[in-house]
């Protein structure tokens, strides 16, 4: 070798060696690239199976987008003009036809569709896979007996491609209910393979891979840092998605989520600090979807069994001392939608949530106070998850703020994750934060499980009323029967009483916040708020 | 040598079996239900109850610590609730991760350590002792994950010569097959090139942080043990023979200096595997410092249990590693043991 071709050599290497990586990607590479999205966020799931013991909510995703469903929402234009799930309009996923009878609803499955390993989708894995759902216990069965589907003889197989779910009683919700994630379409032959004496449904195969017929198929998971997801080219439940590869990276580090995103790495990601949102809005370089959480809000509680908030002045005395203002500008930067200060004048409306005619007064917080008899304030807790400090944590400190005006002191009590809802179950805080959002998009589903006297988890505040518990038992005979008129009346009443009793301050309703590049387009508003990829483009 | 290093075994395991049990109580004392926290946002008490009964805290305490030992003795660590993994098979695919980064960064930090605390040592008071204490301090000071951050932000946001801090490799290369779990070693076994480069640029940063925030101990350390040793009588006299200050200083003076080290550097490393939590959650590192905040954060039992005992095992080996290398460098504690 000539001296100057070796110390041309020795420069090529050098020079490669420092080049930085992008430089030497082959075209392939590059193709993979613009055919794949990478997804950053917090978490990522830690079950694949939404049926399995304690899924997790990223874990609902990999459902959603892995598994089909007999029927699904069509789309309407939501706010902003960003795309947004219509709560009443349903189009078939697996199913091609829903036949919807007085007692029972019959759907007829699409003969081509197949599940990943190639095995035709029949009736006999749509009975399997509901049976799956309300017996395996935990929250999949809870859910299903939200829409009042609880037994396995409720789902009958008419013919190998016809299914009919049978009402156990008239309920509006039965229906949306086949819409949700949890009644997922399992491939029944495959999972029972695998399935042991212990575990007859399977949960343990289930969770490590997906066996569904969905759009896309879990093909490397590795727990805690990412999930790998491929398109599958056979999917029937609707057109084929443009993304072929799903790359799902878990980053816990929000300041670099938000880097990674500027730089141009990632294409998407959410979990982010408002702040972060609202200056990536701002900024324009990114496109940041905010949208408010279906029947979801962001309130205040109080114990109303014991002193001082079992008395309604004092309760009303705090809704008007909550500085309302403060938190949106303060906490949320603006990115949700008040429930407060509602004119006077405006009439109660059949909606939910709607925001309540309350607003800061602290002379009439001291009124109202000096009245019930506590005129030089109290002593109370106010407690929060710890999951949400981010929200929760400025949130109560401005409260606690505003409270010491009136002579209030209150401590602030932090809650960590894992206790959380053990604390709420007790039932036994006396003033907290915290945010409830359903997955079905009714009121009187939101106040059963919040206001109801059968005291659901979600009746925080202990609250029991008789007229409460008519007016929504009320709401959801007459919404099964159709009777729009007491329909009406009853949701307004029940959404008057709740204002007045306030034992709970309704806050804001949050907004979900996705972040992702100007070349990604497509994304849509579930239920779930998480992300539907099949919807997805890029470029 | 065999002898010491049973002997030496032998007595480690009181302290295993203080730590299984010690970790039992502990994470079953922790506030919080894992069952209310597994059954999900929507779930009522009827749902908690039947998680409860699957994940057998049903059952009395002395019942779950036999079961958890039988299955201990197997070699069964159960199952993270979080990940949905067995925790033995985390722990063996999370341990390389967590240990490559740690020692990679505890080479940098020594091989800048040792230099800066020999040449303060060599020449106290002067400019390069200052900067050795200035560095060592600031470094020490600084909390990791805010140098973490920091590096992220100057070499990867604002100039771009560092790759995207996510995880061990860029995520359109694929891992190659495991030997020996640390990516550098494998990517090379299997002649992926592009690969180890992307491994060794994707740990820059991350053991960077680690070896500034390590470097304090050990180049103190070094200072001070230097300075001891060039103080005594033995140096003076290899002085006075006229050997070169080089022979002197690495041959006699470094060579005797070096055992205090060594204890830091043990010390300093497993405080690293253990500390490097932050860092491994800034650069979104799959390695066994986050899985064990994870699952302690959502009150997963078994992954802790699983990472203290690891780490039990892993300090127990270190110290005798440890003291067999004491051996090596100094034969009179060769002869003592």
């Amino acid at each position: 070798m000539k001296r100057r071709d070796f110390l041309k050599s020795v420069t090529g290497v050098a020079a490669g060696a420092l080049a930085p990586a992008p430089a030497i990607w082959s075209a392939a590479k590059a193709d993979a690239r613009s055919e794949t999205l990478l997804i950053v966020s917090e978490g990522g799931p830690n079950n694949l199976d939404i049926h399995g013991v304690g899924t997790n909510v990223p874990g609902y995703e990999v459902s959603w987008n892995c598994y089909d469903r007999l029927i699904s929402h069509e789309m309407k234009s939501g706010p902003g003009g960003v795309p947004y799930y219509d709560r009443d309009k349903f189009k078939g996923e697996l199913a091609e036809d829903m036949n919807v009878g007085d007692m029972s609803v019959t759907f007829k499955l699409k003969k081509n569709a197949k599940f990943h390993d190639g095995t035709p989708v029949a009736a006999k894995d749509v009975k399997w896979s509901l049976d799956r759902a309300v017996s395996v216990g935990g929250f999949p069965t809870f859910q299903m007996s939200a829409g009042s589907l609880t037994k396995p003889e409720q789902f009958v197989m008419v013919d190998d491609n016809t299914v009919r779910v049978d009402f156990a009683k008239k309920d509006r919700l039965t229906i949306p209910d086949l819409a949700v994630i949890v009644p997922c379409v399992v491939n029944s032959e495959l999972v029972k393979k695998n399935a042991g004496e212990k575990d007859p449904w399977g949960l343990e195969y289930t969770k490590q891979q997906t066996a569904g017929s969905g759009a896309y198929k879990v093909t490397k998971w590795t727990a805690g840092t990412e999930v790998i997801m491929e398109r599958n080219d056979e999917w029937v439940g609707g057109p084929l998605p443009k993304i072929k590869r799903v790359i799902w990276r878990m980053v816990p580090q929000a300041g670099n989520r938000r880097a990674l995103l500027e730089r141009g790495d990632a294409d998407i990601s959410y979990e982010l600090p408002f702040k972060d949102f609202q200056e990536m809005k701002a900024s324009g370089k990114l496109d940041v979807v905010s949208l408010p959480f279906s029947n979801g809000i962001q309130y205040i509680g109080m114990n109303v069994t014991k002193p001082p908030f079992d008395n309604p002045k004092v309760r009303q005395a705090m809704a008007y001392a909550i500085p309302y203002q403060k938190i949106m500008d303060a906490v949320l930067f603006g990115l949700a939608n008040p429930m407060f200060g509602a004119a006077t004048d405006r009439p109660t409306e059949v909606a939910w949530p709607q925001p309540t005619k309350y607003s800061t007064d602290m002379a009439k917080a001291k009124a109202l106070l000096t009245e019930a008899g506590y005129a030089d304030g109290f002593e109370t807790t106010i407690s929060f998850d710890l999951n949400f400090a981010g929200v929760n944590e400025p949130l109560c400190v401005l409260v606690q703020e505003s409270l010491a005006q009136l002579g209030i002191k209150t401590t602030i009590n932090k809650v960590p994750g894992a206790n959380w809802r053990t604390e709420l179950n007790k039932k036994e805080m006396p003033l907290y934060t915290n945010v409830f959002s359903g997955w079905l998009d009714y009121p009187e589903y939101f106040f059963y499980w919040c206001y109801h006297g059968n005291n659901s988890v979600f009746n925080t505040m202990n609250y029991k009323s008789p007229d409460m518990d008519k007016l929504i038992d009320g709401a959801r005979v007459a919404a099964a029967a159709g009777d729009k008129a007491t329909y009406d009346t009853d949701v307004k009443s029940f959404v008057d009483l709740a204002f007045a009793d306030v034992p709970r301050i309704p806050l804001y309703q949050p907004f979900v916040n996705v972040a992702m590049q100007k070349n990604i387009s497509g994304y849509q508003y579930w239920f779930h708020r998480r992300l539907d990829y099949r919807a997805l483009v890029k470029g | 040598m065999l002898t010491m290093i049973g002997k030496r075994l032998m007595f480690a395991i009181p302290s295993l079996i203080g730590v299984v049990i010690v970790t039992f109580l502990l994470t079953r004392a922790l506030p919080g239900d894992p069952a209310a926290y597994f059954a999900g946002p929507a779930a009522n008490k009827e749902a908690v109850e039947q998680i409860r009964k699957k994940l057998g805290f049903d059952k009395p305490l002395i019942e779950q610590f036999f079961r958890y030992t039988a299955d201990l003795a197997h070699g069964d660590f159960g199952n993270s609730l979080t990940t949905g993994q067995p925790v033995a098979a985390e722990i063996r695919n999370r341990l390389p991760a967590s240990a490559e980064l740690t020692l990679l960064g505890l080479l940098v930090s020594i091989a800048i350590a040792l230099p800066l605390g020999v040449l303060a040592a060599t020449r106290p008071g002067s400019w390069i002792d200052h900067l050795c204490r200035v560095t060592t301090t600031a470094g020490v000071s600084l909390p990791v994950f805010f140098t973490g951050l920091v590096l992220v932000y100057i070499f990867y946001f604002r100039l771009g010569w560092s790759p995207a801090p996510l995880g061990r490799l860029d995520v359109f290369y694929s891992a190659p097959p495991t030997v020996t779990g640390f990516y550098l070693v494998d990517t090379l076994i299997a002649r992926d090139f592009e690969a180890f480069r992307s491994a060794l640029s994707q740990l820059i940063l991350p053991s960077l942080t680690l070896a500034i925030f390590s470097l304090a101990p050990i180049a103190r350390m070094t200072r001070a043990s230097m300075l001891a040793v060039l103080a005594s009588d033995f140096v003076r006299t290899a002085r006075a023979s006229g050997l070169s200050p080089g022979t002197v200083i690495v041959t006699y003076a470094f060579r005797n200096a070096m055992l205090p080290v060594i204890t830091t550097l043990s010390m300093v490393f497993s405080f690293l595997l253990g500390a490097n939590v932050l860092v491994e959650k800034v650069f979104a590192w799959p390695g066994i410092g986050s899985y064990a905040v994870e699952a302690l954060i959502s009150s997963d039992f078994a992954p802790v249990q699983g990472f203290v005992l690891t780490m039990a095992v892993m300090y127990v080996l270190l110290n005798l590693a440890i003291d067999i290398l004491y051996g090596v460098i100094d034969p009179r504690v060769r002869l003592e043991g």
